[in-house]
């Protein structure tokens, strides 16, 4: 091929697009995580605590049914929750292990968001309705924007999406106002009680723990409880072979 | 005109159809119920002057919408300050702001929208009754380790 | 050109009623969906995407096959298919109208559809897919409208026509291509995260599409007397039996990963869909039928004497699209969702709303078709008589 000038002006201007393309479009398709957060909230859930004194699971997920409005939904299939009780070997299916205690097996886990480090739901959502949040890498709802395609609950590895597929106020029988229901037609989860925690205050799940069977801390913090707990005590996590880093740890 | 006939039958059915609104309202005139606003009585002060609230409310309320969902930018702010009401930080909140003193929804809210026949869908979702929060709690409570920095506050 | 579609015999208009009626039963089905919100269709928490979205699947598909005959026609001068890329084009048309349709009617807020647009997500796959499905559509409507106002004139088409119809061509790939990354990037559902998603999709979608071609066209000749010739039917037989031969053959290699390497939820899928899973069995006889219907229709079409006998080929594109419906329209979206992220198996059937509501849709698609095939025909009939 001959070069003349116009020619090489043509390949220089293509060579350089892509170039300066190249970064930003890797970042779209490789679903970088994303290292800049200033605080990373996470829990350690004490499932062995927990199974100590069953009664606290229904008391984690009744604070936090009454501070957001969850409905009780009677048809199961349409249910909504954010935080909920699961048998161990649905909660973690990767762990097929045939002589794990039987009792072990059948008990209950509480379940609830891993605000991922890497989020699935995140990358689909095709409004940004859900996004992560730089500043604690909470992962966040906005139910003005979404518009309900439920792609992030099929995206999601964990199940921890619910849909509104009715008006939510017609199963609810007290309101809390300091917090809106939402409408039909809309995805929610958990969303770490971000409006408790800009208050100074604990995700209303932590809070009714009185023995640390759920700690609520930041991972960047060194020194935080949270740390240390993570530091002496061998935890697991839910699919960590999927790559979305989640930040809910179980302590068996 | 082809059909000449038929076609003037039916424009004058189409006017008569297209004005119904106009001329059954003079055999039967019902005035519309003008707004009649009642406005707290235990506060005085909003958070901006009356003519500016008539008017760009909902603009308000949608810029509110990002900042607290998107930016998780909370508190008010008037003048470089914290802007308080009864002494407390005041949040950018439908419910927990304006509804808090403007607690009778039908006789202010609802007035002037009914009279304009607009329906906001802030009520699907945003409670229009305030009530004092109640969760249950722990005896022995916990103090959070984390230091929660005062969240930025916006510029009015 | 619109006006022909308001001209027609009595058994064109009985069959433009009836479809006005079932598009207006779905109407009344949307809207009690739309009030009730989507607790009327039988979707759950687990199985997330039930028949809409299986449909639109489908659909996308069958839109994507036109470029099955614009391609030999545009790019390879095959000039026998001259008289069919029209119909190709108008079939896409309907099909994309149709896609679209069914994503409205299974959004949670429809309403706020535009969002999508408004806040532009380039990491999502659902951004990239709402935009080519409306570039696919604008660029079809401009260039059947170019393309038929020009035959009807007599002339050829403008030059500058020629690189949108050029341009149609990778784009009609890429609406499939973009609608298998939707599935086969999630992480969490194995049975759709396989590489050879966007292959086996394109691969149904140009049998589906021709094999659903082929039967319009032997309609056509029936009820109105158009004739493509049974050349480009042939070859349109031809390119639809490679890619069914293709799309079972991906099938085959995609049973072989999951059973040779045993890995167990992956095998599950595949248990559900044609033996059942805990007691569900809802899918195993249309999955098996399916099978049954793809393998027929294969010898009925690798079989020049049955292929070249056109009441035999009839059958054989009926059991063809059939076959991927089926698989695609039923089977590939439940087995996706089922069971769960957390190993439950919930069973999934469409209930009588949902049921009319897509029914509807089809009915739309098929008005819009027919619509503009009465445009295409009448064109070309009335040529014919001037000369």
């Amino acid at each position: 091929m001959t070069m003349d000038r116009r020619k090489f002006l043509k390949l220089t201007a293509l060579a350089t697009s892509l170039g300066i393309a190249g970064k930003p479009i890797y970042n779209i398709i490789a679903n970088d995580t994303p290292n800049n957060l200033k605080k990373r909230y996470a829990l350690v859930i004490n499932i062995e605590k927990m199974l100590a004194k069953p009664e606290i699971l229904d008391k984690c997920i009744k604070a936090c049914k009454k501070a957001h409005n969850i409905p009780d939904i009677p048809n199961k299939k349409k249910e909504i929750k954010w935080i909920w009780k699961e048998q161990f070997k649905h909660a973690f299916l990767e762990q097929e292990n045939e002589h794990i205690p039987e009792s072990l097996k059948l008990s209950p886990v509480l379940l609830l968001c891993n605000h991922c480090d890497n989020p699935p739901c995140v990358s689909v959502c095709p409004t940004q309705a859900t996004w992560k949040r730089n500043e604690d890498g909470i992962v966040m709802m906005d139910w003005h924007r979404c518009i309900g395609c439920r792609y992030c609950m099929a995206a999601c590895p964990y199940g921890s999406r619910s849909f509104n597929f009715m008006n939510p106020r017609l199963h609810l029988k007290e309101i809390n106002s300091n917090f809106p229901t939402r409408t039909k037609g809309v995805v929610e989860k958990c969303t770490l009680c971000d409006e408790r925690i800009a208050e100074g205050k604990l995700p209303a799940c932590v809070e009714v723990c009185c023995n640390d069977e759920i700690i609520f801390g930041d991972l960047n913090d060194p020194n935080s409880k949270i740390r240390k707990v993570l530091s002496k005590t061998y935890s697991i996590r839910r699919k960590p072979e999927l790559g979305t880093q989640p930040e809910i740890y179980y302590i068996v | 005109m082809y059909n000449g006939g038929k076609i003037t039958i039916a424009i004058i059915i189409f006017i008569i159809i297209f004005t119904s609104p106009i001329w059954t309202n003079w055999l039967n005139p019902q005035k519309a119920h003008k707004p009649e606003i009642v406005l707290p009585k235990d506060y005085k002060e909003c958070i901006a002057e009356t003519d500016y609230m008539k008017a760009y409310h909902m603009d308000l309320l949608n810029e509110w919408r990002d900042l607290v969902v998107r930016k998780n930018i909370r508190y008010l702010q008037k003048d470089g300050k914290p802007f308080l009401i009864n002494g407390k930080k005041a949040e950018m909140s439908l419910t927990k702001t304006c509804l808090n003193c403007h607690n009778d929804k039908q006789n202010f809210c609802d007035q002037c929208h009914n009279y304009l026949d607009v329906s906001p869908y802030c009520w699907d979702c945003h409670v229009d009754k305030f009530n004092p929060l109640d969760v249950e709690q722990c005896p022995k409570r916990i103090k959070l380790e984390v230091n929660v920095e005062q969240n930025q506050e916006a510029k009015q | 050109m619109l006006e022909k579609v308001f001209i027609g015999s009595k058994k064109y208009w009985t069959w433009v009623i009836f479809l006005c009626i079932l598009i207006g039963i779905g109407t009344l089905a949307f809207l009690h969906q739309f009030k009730q919100g989507l607790q009327v269709t039988d979707m759950s928490r687990d199985i997330t995407w039930g028949i809409y979205i299986a449909q639109f699947t489908f659909l996308v598909g069958v839109a994507a096959s036109a470029v099955m005959v614009v391609l030999p026609y545009y790019l390879h001068n095959y000039k026998e298919f001259g008289k069919i890329t029209i119909l190709g084009e108008f079939l896409a048309i309907g099909s994309v109208v149709m896609c679209m349709t069914f994503i409205f009617v299974d959004m949670g807020q429809p309403l706020r559809i535009l969002n999508v647009f408004l806040h532009p997500t380039p990491n999502s796959p659902m951004f990239w897919d709402s935009v080519s499905l409306l570039g696919y559509l604008l660029l079809n409507v401009i260039i059947s409208q170019v393309a038929l106002k020009a035959e009807k004139n007599g002339v050829k088409p403008p030059n500058w026509i020629k690189p949108i119809i050029i341009i149609s061509i990778p784009w009609a790939v890429s609406i499939h291509t973009v609608t298998a990354f939707l599935y086969s990037g999630l992480a969490a559902r194995p049975f759709w995260m396989s590489a050879i998603m966007a292959p086996r999709f394109l691969a149904t979608a140009f049998a589906a599409g021709p094999a659903l071609l082929i039967v319009l066209c032997l309609l056509l000749r029936n009820i109105t007397k158009f004739y493509v010739g049974s050349e480009p039917l042939q070859k349109l037989a031809i390119i639809a039996t490679y890619a069914m031969l293709l799309n079972v053959f991906f099938l085959l290699l995609e049973l072989f990963t999951a059973l040779y390497s045993g890995i167990h939820h992956h095998k599950l899928h595949f248990q559900f869909l044609y033996f059942g899973l805990d007691g569900d069995y809802t899918l195993v006889p249309f999955m098996w039928t399916s099978s049954i219907f793809a393998v027929i229709s294969l010898i009925m079409l690798l079989t020049p004497k049955f292929r070249k006998n056109e009441k035999l080929l009839l059958w054989a594109s009926i059991f063809v699209f059939l076959s991927i419906w089926l698989d695609k329209g039923l089977g590939m979206i439940i087995a996706g969702l089922t069971p769960s992220t957390l190993g439950h198996v919930v069973p999934y059937w469409p209930t009588t709303t949902e049921f009319l509501i897509s029914l509807g849709i089809f009915a739309l698609g098929t008005f819009i078709i027919t619509a503009l095939y009465k445009i295409a025909l009448t064109v070309r009939r009335q040529l014919k008589e001037s000369y």
